[in-house]
């Protein structure tokens, strides 16, 4: 393993015991250990769920006042579901590896009982009656959830800024954002308020977070984990995946929600490869054989000095691993921003329609004139969506309006094609791709809120992988000039997300060997911020 | 310079139905700028001979089988509903008929 | 509302060549919704059968009902179409409070079924064929329910209640290409297209096709033109006409109502009209603001659907023959004379009379019981024949009765009436109110003789040899016996103890 051990980690001492359990949480920190080894010590008995839960509720509470991560913490729910695993475990009961280990999950994906905004006002203290397939499978697998976390109101935006609930602050620099839409679990992590979140990715939400914040972040292939009961923005890009602190976490974290589900139909109906596996063979170190593609495209202007110098060091890692180096060229990638800003819009603006005041959430009343349905739906969703959704919205009402869809939506989709057939002429002559992640590191707060373009660009590496539906994953590989970090991306073909987990938990572990430690462990003690009355819903 | 008029950002908030002030609609007239620029863009190569992906993998016939599961509550149905009345949602007076 | 001005039908038609064309919803009867398992039961209680998919809550996604891909493609093949190799769902976007998601997931450019045509037969027997330009699956909507007016409608109403029981209820949208060259026999041909679309969704088991229920709707589009050779009118599109009366009448209506409007020298407005089953006019519906701009595009959470042209042969194994055919069959079997089936399939009573045959009565005593007592009977009570309470067997086994002369014919009638009460089979009838005829020659006997003697000169012509007044020496013998004697019986005996004198 790839140097985290936690001394006492393995080979506990004296059985499942409660003063064992005691004994090893009184020499570590519950929070600072990661999903693998907080599974060992649980499943070794060395700690019990509820500590494991309780820790990080406690951390929850002394940082999230300066992070503001959560939106909603579900600290009673969480402690159940830890004395239930807690129970079943004594009782001899096999349990999933991962069950005990809580998680965080992003406030897009609809959980049973708990409020879910997706970060807008229009959805505000609504309570779905059905848990997503994802939160099911947590559920499945004992997995406490701690909450839900911030994002960019309906997973709109590249900063977390876009909530309508507050900003989420990067840890790293609580100046600056944490990366979006899903800053929130991205900073969860970074903070070591959760050690697991689930993000989702639309055209970089899950990776870019992980760029800015030093996490690892998985956006799996189309299909790979189930839409059903995530909060829709663009149905043929959306993709929810793993955000941890480790690449074998984020692999034990995509084996629980992925694989097939009947009730979305673009799931794919074959089993995940073994991504576990993968991720340990990685981290071996060695990538004897492995054709490494660098994105020609993805490696130009734009980027600052030292994200690119954190690039070029990362692939001589991969070269001493073994790995082959080779450049290819994607030339309509350079089209995939136009064809994401076309394609989007016009899917969220069907489906952002059902927010509408009439079955579920806000209903706004106009003051003046008769307060017919038309109306009120206006007066909600002028009142219920914040700006750039309803910029994104009117976008897409014209890209589909009439007589603009051939050349419009139609012709994006012909983008589509031309970037698919780009990844699959790269993918002959490399088994994995690689850029960086974001051309930046994290930007502060403000700084470019009311620059949308600047905005987008942010996500120009990471959406030719939605267009294409193939997978693709950000690993920290270090810091910036400004100290700040930067993340790495490798993406693969359709349903070969397992080479994913090969290569950057190599890389993850070349890189520390060099560390020495985590990339995290960079990151500056936070100061202690408790939630106050208002900060969690 | 705008090429999307400020009447018709207006009549897209209709379609979309969604009350925007005067200072949203100006602002937004303005940014409906990136759609026509992404259009010159997309149609510099999605020429006609370049098939449309509307799906990313290609999947189909993807179907359930006839099987009844079961509904939801009714209380459950409706525990979102701003307004309900016997079991229905209740919705302001509707001035259309399709 | 002002009198809309109305040229007399004959007139109208006599100036003017109608072209009509008709959009059928029929809803299908899968067990459960087309894009989730919530259940499909007519009448129950609100909001009950609704999933997170059927209600449009955030997050839920839709996975299409194979049933009802196979009900659209058996459709599809009865109509002659072709069957798609490859079609896709569209998200038609409106705004809409009974349309949960505020689009309804549907098929826009590419139907699954299209390019075909079916034969209808008008009462007189004239076949006229039909165009059928597409057959493509969508969803239904929910119920709105319009409260604090004064008349239920949707003007004055308050405030509106909402069911989504409907919503996502699979439907197939039957699309025909104009239909010319049919003159003043348009309404007729009109209805005859969607009869026949209902027997046929019937023989194909795919809906149970009850109009009353709003299984089967129509829309009704109609326009104008001097003469056949003119190129096609502005149309109006009459929607939810749902009877078959109600069709024929709403194209008449709308054929008077634009023959006024073109006489007068003005332009039909191209609209669509509400039919009011009530007044039996039509009048125009809102103009809507976005009408026709539904940005449609492709549903990005469903998958094409590619039936396998081995799937489309399988299924079109197992069709049913098609209606016009049938009929032709039928009658042969059955010796039904041309007038005597038309009233047979005009009163819906095909299946009925089918399975009445099968349980063993003659096609003659079949037809007879169906077309006489029972379609009186149905008329009376405004109940369709098929939803009397009696079931073809016990039609059978009624007339088995009368054949075993165990009854007549007068009794059958009250053992039919005690059927209908509920009172049990026909045989349970018969032993309960002690209907059986006398049968007993004695007591027959005895009332003949009374008869006879109590209108000698009637018994005395029929000893002449005139036969002509026997029945009423017969009809005072029935009378006698409460109606419980057998006729035929009587008549024997009369004329037995007549030869005898």
């Amino acid at each position: 393993m790839a140097g985290r051990h936690v001394a006492g980690s393995e080979d506990p001492p004296g059985g499942s015991t409660t003063p064992a359990a005691e004994a090893a949480t009184a020499t570590r920190d519950l929070t600072r250990m990661s999903a693998d080894e907080l599974s060992r010590a649980l499943r070794a008995g060395e700690v019990t769920s509820v500590m494991v839960t309780q820790a990080h509720l406690d951390r929850i509470a002394a940082v999230d006042g300066a992070v503001h991560a959560f939106l909603h913490v579900a600290a009673e729910e969480a402690l159940a579901t830890a004395r239930d695993v807690d129970a079943r475990r004594a009782a001899g009961e096999e349990l999933h590896p991962l069950a005990g280990v809580p998680i965080a999950v992003k406030d897009v994906v609809v959980t049973k009982g708990l409020p879910t905004t997706a970060g807008s006002r229009i959805l505000e203290g609504w309570v779905p009656p059905y848990d997503a397939t994802l939160v099911e499978r947590l559920k499945a697998a004992g997995m406490p959830i701690l909450g839900k976390t911030n994002m960019d109101e309906f997973a709109m935006g590249s900063s977390t800024e876009h909530s309508a609930y507050g900003n989420t602050h990067n840890p790293w620099d609580l100046d600056r954002i944490p990366g979006g839409s899903g800053g929130g679990s991205a900073a969860a992590v970074a903070a070591y308020e959760a050690p697991l979140a689930i993000g989702t990715d639309t055209g970089g939400s899950i990776r870019q977070p992980g760029a800015v914040t030093g996490t690892v972040g998985v956006k799996p292939t189309y299909g790979g984990v189930s839409r059903y009961g995530l909060i829709a923005l663009a149905s043929s890009l959306d993709q929810a995946g793993p955000v941890t602190r480790t690449v074998l976490d984020s692999a034990l974290l995509h084996e629980v929600i992925g694989g097939h589900d009947r009730r979305d139909s673009t799931s794919l109906p074959e089993p995940l490869p073994d991504l576990v596996g993968a991720a340990r063979l990685g981290s071996s170190g060695d990538l004897t054989g492995v054709r490494v593609g660098v994105v020609h495209e993805l490696n130009g202007d734009g980027y600052q000095p030292g994200v690119r110098a954190r690039f070029e060091e990362s692939l001589e890692l991969l070269r001493g691993a073994g790995a082959e180096v080779v450049e290819v060229s994607c030339p309509h990638f350079e089209y995939a921003l136009a064809a994401y800003y076309l394609i989007l819009p016009s899917e969220a603006s069907s489906n952002l329609a059902k927010f509408d005041g009439m079955r579920f959430g806000l209903r706004v009343v106009p003051t003046d004139g008769p307060a017919t349905a038309e109306r009120v739906m206006g007066a909600t969703r002028g009142a219920g969506f914040g700006d750039e959704v309803k910029r994104r919205i009117i976008l897409g009402t014209y890209a589909l309006s009439a007589g603009y869809y051939d050349a419009y939506y139609g012709s994006a989709q012909k983008v589509r094609t031309l970037i698919q057939r780009d990844f699959e002429a790269a993918f002959e002559q490399a088994d994995v791709l690689v850029s960086p992640t974001a051309p930046t590191t994290a930007f502060k707060l403000g700084e470019k809120l009311d620059d949308p373009l600047a905005m987008y660009l942010n996500d120009v590496a990471t959406i030719p992988a939605n267009l294409a539906g193939v997978p693709g994953m950000s690993v920290p590989n270090g810091v910036s000039d400004d100290g700040l970090p930067v993340g790495f991306q490798i993406l693969a073909p359709a349903r070969a997300d397992d080479r994913l987990y090969r290569v950057g938990a190599a890389l993850e572990a070349l890189l520390e060997r060099g560390w020495g430690a985590p990339l995290l462990s960079r990151a500056p003690e936070l100061p202690t911020a408790p939630l106050t009355e208002g900060t969690a819903r | 310079m705008s090429t999307i008029s400020r009447e018709e950002v207006a009549r897209l908030a209709g379609l979309a139905r969604i009350d925007l002030t005067e200072p949203e609609l100006n602002r937004l007239a303005g940014e409906l700028d990136v759609i026509v620029e992404s259009v010159a863009r997309v149609s510099e190569v999605a020429t006609s001979d370049v098939p449309a992906t509307s799906h990313p993998l290609p999947l189909t016939n993807v179907f359930r089988e006839d099987v009844v599961e079961a509904a939801l509550p009714v209380e459950d149905a409706l525990a979102g509903a701003p307004s309900a009345e016997g079991g229905r949602f209740a919705v302001p007076q509707i001035l259309e008929e399709d | 509302m002002s009198t809309t001005d109305l040229v007399d039908y004959d007139e109208a038609v006599a100036r003017f060549d109608p072209v009509i064309g008709i959009e059928v919803h029929v809803e299908l009867g899968t067990a459960s919704k087309m894009f989730d398992g919530a259940p499909t039961e007519f009448g129950a209680e609100p909001n009950t059968q609704v999933t997170p998919v059927s209600l449009g809550l955030p997050g839920s996604l839709p996975v299409l009902n194979r049933t009802a891909v196979e009900s659209a493609i058996k459709i599809g093949l009865a109509l002659n179409c072709e069957i798609a190799e490859l079609c896709r769902f569209a998200r038609k976007n409106y705004f809409y409070p009974d349309v949960p998601k505020n689009f309804q997931t549907s098929q826009y450019d590419e139907p699954i079924a299209h390019d075909g045509w079916i034969d209808i037969e008008l009462e007189d027997g004239t076949v006229v064929r039909v165009e059928i330009e597409r057959a493509h699956m969508e969803e239904d909507a929910g119920k709105n329910t319009h409260v604090g007016g004064a008349t239920g409608r949707i003007h004055g109403a308050e405030y509106s209640l909402v069911d989504y029981n409907r919503a996502g209820i699979p439907l197939v949208e039957i699309v025909t290409r104009p239909i010319t060259g049919v003159g003043d026999r348009a309404p007729e041909v009109a209805r005859a297209y969607v009869q026949t679309l209902r027997d046929i969704f019937r023989g194909l088991g795919v809906s149970e096709a009850r109009m009353e229920r709003g299984n089967v709707r129509a829309d009704v589009n109609v326009s104008l033109r001097p003469t056949p050779e003119s190129p096609l009118g502005t149309r109006t599109e009459t929607k939810n006409v749902n009877s078959f009366r109600s069709v024929e009448r709403a194209v008449r209506y709308e054929i008077s109502r634009q023959a006024a409007i073109l006489d007068a020298g003005r332009t039909v407005t191209q609209e669509t009209r509400h039919w009011h089953e009530d007044t039996g006019i039509t009048t125009a519906g809102r103009v809507k603001s976005d009408a026709e701009d539904y940005r449609y595009f492709p549903e990005p959470d469903l998958v094409p659907v590619a039936p396998s042209r081995a799937w489309v042969e399988e299924i079109r194994a197992t069709l049913p023959e098609a209606p016009v055919a049938r009929r032709r069959r039928l009658q042969g079997e059955w010796g039904y004379a041309d007038a005597e089936m038309r009233d047979v399939v005009n009163a819906g009573a095909i299946e009925l009379i089918e399975a009445t045959v099968a349980a063993g009565a003659v096609p003659a005593a079949a037809r007879k019981w169906w077309m006489g007592e029972l379609a009186r009977t149905s008329n009376t009570e405004g109940v369709e024949l098929a939803d009397l309470p009696v079931t073809p067997e016990q039609i059978a086994q009624l007339q088995g009765l009368v054949d075993s002369g165990r009854i007549n014919d007068k009794l059958a009638r009250q053992v039919l009436a005690g059927v209908l009460a509920g009172e049990g089979s026909p045989e349970e009838v018969v032993a309960s109110r002690g209907l059986e005829v006398v049968s007993d020659d004695g007591a027959l006997l005895a009332a003949v003789d009374e008869a006879l003697a109590a209108q000698p000169d009637i018994a005395a012509k029929v000893r002449a040899g005139n036969l002509g007044p026997v029945g009423a020496i017969i009809g005072a013998v029935m009378k006698a016996t409460r109606g419980q004697a057998d006729a035929g019986r009587v008549r024997e005996l009369v004329l037995e103890r007549i030869n005898q004198g």
